[in-house]
């Protein structure tokens, strides 16, 4: 399954990070190398496995439906690039 | 008297009880190590010498009156991940630009609950995702340690927990917090002669760390000492309603674990550990730590974990999946860094490929692309029963014994730069301690020789899920019999 430019530059863009042309060919020589080595999982028979799906054999507690925090909008926006009367400014998406 | 810096934590403990010296006095002696040392080993990313008096000063006033929590005047250095109120947090990513937390994660909360007092924040491999800490957006971090063959070279204290590892080996605190996905506390524990544990997966919540892989994050401590280690763990464990994988059991007392001995105990050499090109100087180590345990009455019984080689390749297709998925909040609007464009998806991929650096953007494109649409099944699902084989081989293992003993890494610390070129070398580095987060266990490292250059090995003991107080026993055993107290000479 190997990758090349043209899958780089589709992952690139489903992972919304920009990847100059130039950048593509070196970039599927270096996933290919890393993909490479992880096909050595095909080695092993997983037939019938359950995949993982927690690390430690637990179950996820429900909490109360309950109001427990809020009214903290200077603090949600202080760290914004650009904000305005409490709500995050962003570039416009709709014409 | 030896220097406030040089004393452990515990014997520092002590010294704030008897009034042998005041909190505002170690706290000093600190901000003084720090200021000098700091030019020359890049540990700290950000100091707080003035928050470091005032919480001495606060704890100076319950000692005197009688309400001194554990860990009281005791001073630390925060691994960057932990999100510091009003204290900047980065991850060592210029992604997160000036970030300025509003709130503070748990396990820090928890530490000053309990009377510790905050230094700064600790270098890291940016988003903890590198073996050397070279990835940091601040520079690497200089171990303290140096071979002795007169090259001066400049050494990795690991990653991607460096900052907090050459902080504590370089007594700039009395302990360090740190986390670790695949082995970021371990392996810098072994590359700098100090102790490191991560705990259980769930032991301490993850609420106020920035997540990287959150099926294998887990944070632990980075101490001078096995009982030092013991004393932070306890503080910093805990159920928390804010984090749904914690876990809702009690915290023992860890300290009281590291003198009680291994009489009895069955530990297990699990023969794959034993790889290729492996210095002989950590064969030796093994062995030798075998035989201390068995002097100390454990019986040493052989196991085998069959999938102990898929470890790593399992590792790197779960880990870039699942910070694929959590580094997708950096989109450069709601907080840290963004570059302005023409269009919403220009200035998303723009933000992103000017603040996250090559090897982070290199686990994204892996993770987003093991878990695109006609790959899932064949990496993603795959690698996920790989996990449940590696988990099921410890599950056999514990039929057969207490405890495992493994070397933490293997090598000693490298040389700044000598592989940085190469991922998968690099990755090589947590052969050995990746397979304790795949299957969620305690796992420490324990410093116990050195190698001919003189640097530091360290010794790994991995227990049964939520046995940390075995893993403790077993560790300063170990500690006890290596006789290992050689710190790293002071050149900085």
């Amino acid at each position: 399954m190997a990758v090349d430019a043209n899958t780089v530059r589709r992952v690139a863009r489903l992972a919304r990070i920009h990847e100059p042309e130039a950048r593509l060919e070196s970039l599927a020589g270096e996933l290919n190398t890393i993909l490479g080595w992880i096909e050595m999982l095909n080695e092993v028979d997983v037939e019938g496995v359950e995949p993982m799906t927690s690390a430690v054999e637990t179950t996820l507690p429900l909490r109360d439906d309950a109001v427990t925090d809020g009214g903290s909008t200077q603090k949600i926006v202080a760290n914004a690039p650009k904000s305005a009367d409490g709500f995050f400014v962003v570039p416009k998406v709709v014409e | 008297m030896t220097q406030l810096t040089e004393l452990t934590l515990a014997a520092a403990r002590e010294g704030l009880a008897s009034k042998a010296f005041s909190a505002v006095e170690l706290a000093t002696a600190f901000n003084a190590a720090i200021e000098a040392a700091n030019p020359h080993l890049n540990a700290y990313v950000v100091t707080t010498p003035e928050k470091a008096l005032e919480m001495a000063a606060a704890s100076d006033a319950r000692l005197k009156d009688g309400n001194a929590g554990r860990l009281e005047g005791i001073p630390l250095g925060i691994k960057d991940l932990f999100c510091t109120e009003g204290v900047r947090a980065t991850a060592c990513s210029n992604i997160l630009g000036e970030f300025k937390p509003t709130y503070e994660s748990t396990v820090t909360s928890q530490l000053w609950r309990d009377g510790a007092v905050m230094l700064g924040k600790l270098n890291m491999d940016e988003f903890a995702m590198g073996s050397s800490n070279e990835t940091s957006r601040f520079g690497p971090v200089v171990n303290p340690w140096k071979r002795q063959d007169g090259a001066n070279a400049s050494l990795t204290p690991g990653g991607s927990s460096g900052g907090s590892a050459a902080a504590v080996a370089a007594d700039l605190c009395l302990g360090a917090t740190a986390t670790d996905t695949g082995g970021s506390i371990r392996q810098p524990a072994a590359f700098t002669g100090t102790v490191g544990i991560k705990p259980t997966y769930g032991r301490a919540s993850r609420f106020g760390i920035v997540a990287f892989a959150s099926s294998l994050d887990q944070a632990g401590p980075i101490a001078k000492t096995v009982l030092d280690s013991a004393i932070l763990l306890e503080s910093m464990c805990g159920h928390d309603p804010k984090d749904s994988t914690s876990l809702q059991v009690p915290v023992p007392d860890f300290a009281a674990a590291v003198s009680r001995g291994v009489k009895g105990l069955k530990i297990g050499v699990p023969k794959e550990y034993r790889v290729d090109g492996m210095p002989e100087a950590i064969e030796k180590l093994w062995s030798d730590g075998i035989a201390w345990l068995k002097d100390a009455g454990a019986e040493i019984v052989d196991v085998s974990l069959p999938h102990t080689k898929y470890a790593l390749p399992c590792y790197y297709i779960v880990a870039p999946a699942e910070a694929s998925s959590n580094l997708a909040r950096y989109d450069g609007m709601r907080f840290g860094a963004r570059v302005e464009g023409e269009t919403l998806t220009e200035v998303y991929e723009q933000s992103r490929a000017k603040g996250f650096g090559n090897e982070v953007k290199r686990r994204i494109l892996i993770g987003t692309y093991v878990l695109s649409a006609g790959y899932y099944d064949a990496y993603y699902l795959r690698a996920q029963r790989v996990r449940t084989k590696i988990a099921e081989d410890f599950r056999l293992a514990w039929q057969k014994c207490d405890a495992l003993l493994t070397p933490t890494a293997p090598s000693a610390a490298f040389g700044l730069g000598e592989k940085s070129d190469d991922p998968i070398q690099m990755y090589l580095n947590d052969v050995f301690t990746v397979t304790a987060n795949l299957a969620g266990l305690p796992g420490i490292s324990v410093p116990a020789a050195l190698d001919s250059q003189g640097l530091p090995l360290g010794l790994q003991v991995i227990g049964r899920a939520l046995d940390e107080e075995t893993v403790f026993a077993v560790a300063g055993v170990l500690e006890a019999q290596s006789g290992f107290n050689t710190k790293a000479k002071v050149w900085w």
